[in-house]
């Protein structure tokens, strides 16, 4: 009897290590002669270097070094690696990993001491001197293109980074034929990433030895790896990448960052282990953050709320250098569509250089921002045609039997976007029904007879989940029956294990116990890609299905010729072949393993290759997209302009779930996570380029307290691009959850005519709306 | 030269004695000096409370106290929650029940701070959980399932 | 985020704390640390001596003196949450400090660190606003005793010498049938507020007999709403009579920061001072 363990709430394989104060996250790694680092960081936005004084750092007892960019000398003199090289960059600016000559952010890393401790380590930053000449810092991006507008650096012509456009269908013909055109622009700010682990690493070099390591709480330890060899210019294999636990990534941990060089190189100068674990406020300034995109469209559609097409224009902050690539931009292009079957398209990108710190992708990447836009010109026809926002809805999403469905976008990687399957109306509805979307306006007006404002809002959202190119995995039994599993992809809360265990144990017959997982080291696994863009299951997935597949046909065909049985009648239970039927005839996997793995002078069974093992790299054959609907009900007083979300109800699909548990908990929180950027997170720069929010006090995250319960219910439409039927569930439950919020704020408040063009709503902005409002009522 | 002085506390049941400099937090002195790396330090301003161990009982911010202010006192770590290694509280058991963590960062001051909070306030609603996990930050879960776990726990320490 | 080096020193006893401090210029007191650790933390204060205050004998507890609560700087908040005569003659005091931080800083935080803190945003000065509180404090040459309106100097500035320690507060009592109101804005729970009311009430005969409101948050200082208190005494607790209290709150002086205008915060104070005087009256002669 096979035992199912996929779709089933398998509790976690991790949780009792993490639970018992076992996990082991870089900053609690130790070891012997480790020393301990501390960065001085621009403190100004834009500023010229003109001298740096170390002597007085240098002199305090516990310090051994300090260096600058001089003192790593000319071999380690050059800029950092441009990860995602692309032709619209115009103007290709990466940071040198210490600030050679000019700083371009307040946080970049201007040098480094070196010393016993990390708190005598910042004792000694403090005595550094720098001799800044103070520059111009550009920092909104409103005005950044401007003629005259401070540039970001001082050696371009212009701030503009480059330009996208993402364009299809006849977008003329649209708007000629068009019954109406309405118009919005708006601004969408994401905050940091947050992770409540910071980033940190610890480098060791042993150039007798294991040659370079780097053990980093990071997404992408592969990315890293090569990406470090290559600006070293030293082979990747003698360089080896761990990412150990991790304690959140969100996508600002999937890139490879300055000081994921200084610390190796630091190793390597002072021939001891050397730790840098970020702090807090190192954080807020340092971490890649998303922040402001600035959008302004025109919706053509019919009298009855057909839409024809979209066209506007996007600008995108990009902050200082560009670690990404364009990345984030063209993940807020791909979307744009929407759940909708939206005919043409013509929107740019302007990608603008501020004095800030450099932009990556957020928990959703742009994929929030394109969905936002998408939802708020599905309200804005809503609106101006008097037609229910889930009505309009209902009338333009791309139906299932036009699955497979190609947009006209492109994705990433510069494949066209196809929808592969999903029923989005059917996901609308469940979503109405566990929102009780029906009694909704029963519910308003009796809170109305009390003086209370309550509103309801809808949204849907695609996701482009699982890109490629793979995710390999290999699965091993050993002699001891154990199965050793191994693979890339770092793990950063997703239950990786769990889920591979899962996939492995029913496939082969054994228990997810006796699995033995290890991930996200460079020196165990030859190549992995990361962990970002809800990729995992639908790459890992499948590989690991194939390798354990391909050990369990390995197994019943020894054990067949080793039982004189038939392959047919052979079954794999607790990690033992037995013969059906004869209950006596049995070899356990280990034995099988031995027997592929003899010791000296021994044979290999003929027809049999060494190791009862495989390796995998299935993934998906493009990007399954997953899909989903949230309604959001919130309360607004109008006293204090203090929103509250008292309901919220999502409906996903994410094909095949392979842990419901698992799924349940990403779509959770990514909600708050998407209620967090709707209501509470800014990140505030003054306009000299100086962070405001640089604690937790400022920096508003969700808490549990202003959090409201997630009801969340489930379609399975498998995906035919992979070999278990799964999409990626990391992001869905982030991406449509602002536009959600945002039209329950003006539902609640229609009879002020609020129309909220910025997120975070925060209740400031809202109350001078509302007295807007009650102001044009009073004329 | 660094003021020191030597500090002698009870951790999770164990007498342990070491000289620390006067500056350093209670936290650091548990994970660097004591290496129980449980107690995690997530923001090192009071914030996220990622750090929050007991202290006679008492959940406090190990980054808001020195090491030298432990002096002769009782510390409860993430470590020290279980009756017996290998074991886990019932609060613990509700937390992997309910997918109450998902990275683990933020999770020892989650359970330490719900232990002394149960212990006081057994029959607490979800309002109550809720507002009592106000002062520790999560990132991953949305709380959901933290708020689930401890009204799990709540239940079953009554009932048990 | 490590504190510079510095010197601590633990005395038990007042006498030895102003001693500590006459011998040390750059001396920092740390109560219950929730404010003072995240700014040593982060460096934003560098003192060269730390004065633990809490291993001195004296300076905590809770004490009916009969017609004033006697209250120790360094009682801690959340022992002033459960104390029972506190419930009884001040329930305004449990009310406002469910709102200041969480269950974990209230075991350590103290009413002498918040006090001396004096965070514009904190709920516990606020309070002691409206109940024109008397704080003593010790110094080289003895105890005086300072009322709370000449308390604050300046944002974050207390009427507090170089070598004095706060010891202890005195917070009058009102009569028994007094109602009460504490209401914040804050963005979320625990937070510093955005503006925060203490109202005070006595309703005798169907008319206010007396009333006291105070703003926190609003400005540097917390705020007495003098005039709205003085047309409230004599008139008889009604909606409109609060909503005008409130409306009297749109003239307060209001700073603007990063975050919010002065405009804003003193909408909210507007709202605010009439939710704060409903519940109050509401909860006067033994009301709900």
């Amino acid at each position: 009897m096979v035992v199912r363990y996929l779709g089933a709430e398998v509790q976690r394989m991790e949780d009792p290590r993490l639970l018992t104060g076992h996990g082991r996250y870089v900053d609690d790694m130790t070891m012997e002669g480790m020393l301990h680092a501390a960065f001085l960081r621009a403190s100004h936005a834009h500023a010229k270097i003109r001298a740096i004084d170390t002597s007085r750092a240098a002199q305090l007892p516990g310090v051994h070094r300090v260096f600058t960019h001089a003192d790593l000398g000319p071999k380690y003199g050059h800029r950092m690696n441009q990860l995602y090289p692309a032709p619209v960059i115009e103007v290709n600016k990466t940071q040198y990993p210490l600030s050679k000559d000019e700083v371009c952010y307040v946080g970049e890393a201007v040098a480094v001491v070196v010393a016993d401790s990390r708190a005598i380590a910042e004792d000694a930053v403090a005595l550094i001197d720098v001799d800044y000449e103070v520059l111009p810092a550009v920092v909104n991006i409103m005005n950044a293109l401007e003629d005259g507008a401070p540039l970001a650096h001082a050696d371009t012509s212009s701030n503009l980074m480059g330009r996208m456009r993402s364009q299809f269908g006849d977008i003329d013909d649209a708007f000629a034929k068009a019954d109406h055109v309405f118009q919005a622009a708006f601004m969408q700010h994401r905050g940091g990433c947050h992770s409540m682990e910071t980033r940190g690493c610890i480098g060791r070099d042993d150039p007798w030895g294991d040659g370079l390591t780097l053990w980093t709480s990071a997404q992408s330890p592969y990315l890293i790896r090569r990406a470090l060899a290559t600006w070293l210019g030293e082979p990747e294999e003698r360089v080896r990448v761990v990412a150990p636990d991790v304690g959140g990534g969100f996508g600002p941990k999937a890139g490879f960052y300055p000081e994921e060089i200084v610390i190796p190189l630091l190793a390597r100068f002072m021939e001891r282990p050397v730790k840098w674990i970020e702090d807090r406020r190192e954080h807020f300034m340092s971490t890649t953050t998303q922040r402001d995109q600035h959008w302004n469209l025109e919706v053509a559609c019919t009298s009855e709320g057909k839409i024809l097409g979209l066209r506007g224009k996007v600008t995108h902050e990009n902050g200082a250098y560009i670690p990404y690539g364009i990345l984030l931009p063209n993940s807020s292009l791909t979307p744009l569509p929407g759940a909708y079957a939206i005919p043409a398209v013509d929107v740019g990108v302007d990608i603008v250089f501020t004095n800030t710190v450099p932009n990556s992708p957020v928990r959703g990447a742009g994929r929030p921002c394109g969905i936002y836009a998408v939802e708020r010109m599905i309200q804005t026809v809503s609106r101006n045609l008097g037609i229910d926002p889930a009505e309009v809805r209902r009338r333009n999403y791309v139906r299932p039997e036009q699955m497979p469905y190609e947009t006209g976008a492109t994705l990433r990687g510069g494949a066209k976007c196809v929808y592969d399957s999903g029923d989005y109306e059917a996901l609308l509805e469940k979503a109405l029904e566990l929102a009780d979307y029906a009694g909704f306006k029963e519910r308003q007006a009796a809170a109305r007879a009390e003086g209370r404002y309550l509103g309801i809002g809808v949204s849907s959202c695609i996701e482009d989940t699982g890109m490629g190119p793979y995710e390999g995995t290999t699965v091993r039994v050993e002699a001891s029956g154990k199965v050793a599993v191994r693979t890339g992809a770092a793990s950063q809360g997703q239950g990786h294990h769990t889920m591979i265990a899962m996939i492995v144990a029913e496939n082969l017959g054994v228990s997810p116990e006796d699995i033995l997982f290890e991930s996200a080291d460079t020196g165990k696994f030859p190549h992995g890609v990361g962990t970002i863009g809800s990729r995992v299951a639908a790459n890992v997935g499948p590989s690991a299905f194939d390798a354990a597949t391909k050990v369990r046909e390995k197994a019943l065909r020894l054990a067949a010729e080793v039982l004189e049985a038939s392959e047919a009648d052979l079954d794999i239970e607790d990690g033992v072949v037995r013969v059906n039927g004869a209950p006596d005839l049995s070899i356990t996997l280990g034995e099988l393993a031995i027997k592929l793995s003899p010791a000296s002078a021994m044979r290999v069974p003929a027809g049999f290759d060494p190791l009862l093992e495989a390796t995998s790299y299935d993934g998906s054959s493009g990007s399954p997209i997953a899909c989903g609907s949230n309604v959001a009900e919130v309360e607004v007083d109008v006293g204090t302009g203090e929103v509250r979300v008292l309901r919220y109800s999502v409906a996903h699909d994410c094909g095949v779930m392979i842990n419901p548990m698992i799924v349940h908990g990403q779509i959770v929180g990514g909600v708050v996570h998407g209620i967090g950027n709707a209501l509470f997170e800014r990140m505030i720069y003054d306009d000299q380029g100086q962070p405001l929010t640089t604690n937790y006090g400022e920096y508003l995250l969700p808490l549990a307290s202003e959090m409201p319960r997630v009801d969340v219910t489930h379609m399975e439409t498998p995906s035919p691009l992979n070999s278990l039927g799964v999409k990626g569930a990391g992001e869905g439950g982030t991406i449509p959850a602002a536009a959600a919020v945002v039209a329950a704020i003006e539902n609640a408040l229609t009879e002020f005519g609020v129309e909220i063009d910025y997120y975070p709503v925060d209740p400031q902005y809202l109350t001078g709306l509302i007295d807007r409002g009650a102001a044009q009522a009073a004329e | 030269m660094a003021d020191t002085r030597e500090v002698t506390v009870t951790v999770n049941g164990e007498s342990r004695t070491a000289t620390v400099e006067t500056r350093t937090s209670l936290g650091d002195f548990l994970r660097h000096t004591l290496r129980l790396t449980g107690t995690h330090m997530g923001c090192e301003h009071g914030v996220c409370g990622a750090c929050t161990v007991l202290v006679d009982g008492d959940a406090v911010r190990s980054c808001l106290m020195l090491a030298v202010q432990a002096n002769g006192r009782e510390i409860t770590t993430v470590e020290g929650l279980a009756a017996a290694v290998g074991t886990l509280s019932p609060l613990q058991a509700a937390f992997w029940k309910h997918h109450g963590l998902q990275c683990g960062f933020c999770t020892p001051g989650m359970l330490t701070s719900l232990t002394a909070f149960l212990r006081d306030n057994p029959n607490a609603g979800e309002k109550d959980i809720r507002e009592a996990i106000s002062g520790n930050i999560c990132r991953c879960t949305g709380y959901q399932g933290i708020v689930d776990a401890a009204l799990d726990a709540a239940k079953s320490m009554q009932e048990g | 985020m490590k504190p510079a080096p510095f010197t601590y020193h633990d005395p038990t006893s007042a006498d030895e704390v102003v001693a500590l401090l006459g011998r040390h210029e750059d001396a920092k007191l740390l109560a219950g640390g929730q404010s003072l650790m995240p700014m040593l933390n982060m460096r934003f204060v560098v003192p060269d001596h730390v004065i633990d205050l809490n291993g001195v004998a004296g300076l905590a507890g809770v004490r009916d003196a009969g017609d004033a609560l006697e209250l120790g700087a360094m009682t801690r908040q959340r022992d002033l949450m459960a104390d029972a005569a506190i419930a009884a003659k001040a329930p305004i005091v449990p009310e406002a400090l469910d709102w200041v931080g969480h269950f974990q800083t209230r075991n350590r935080g103290t009413i002498g660190g918040s006090l001396c803190h004096l965070d514009p945003a904190a709920e516990l000065p606020c309070l002691m606003a409206a109940y024109d509180a008397v704080l003593k404090v010790q110094g080289p040459d003895g105890v005086r005793e300072v009322p709370f309106a000449e308390w604050p100097l300046a944002y974050m500035m207390p009427s507090l010498g170089p070598d004095e320690v706060l010891t202890g507060i005195r917070v009058p009592h009102w009569p028994d049938s007094h109602g009460h109101g504490f209401v914040e804005f804050a963005r979320r729970h625990g937070d510093f507020a955005i503006v925060s009311v203490a109202a005070l009430l006595t309703v005798e005969g169907g008319k206010i007999a007396r009333a006291a409101i105070a703003i926190g948050g609003a400005d540097v200082r917390p705020i007495r709403l003098e005039a709205a208190e003085a047309a409230l005494v004599g008139a008889a607790p009604s909606p409109d009579a609060f909503r005008a209290a409130g409306e009297t709150a749109r003239g307060i002086e209001a700073m603007s920061d990063a975050y919010v205008t002065s405009a804003y915060r003193q909408r909210l104070a507007a709202t605010l001072v009439e939710r704060a005087l409903i519940r109050a009256a509401e909860r006067a002669n033994g009301g709900a």
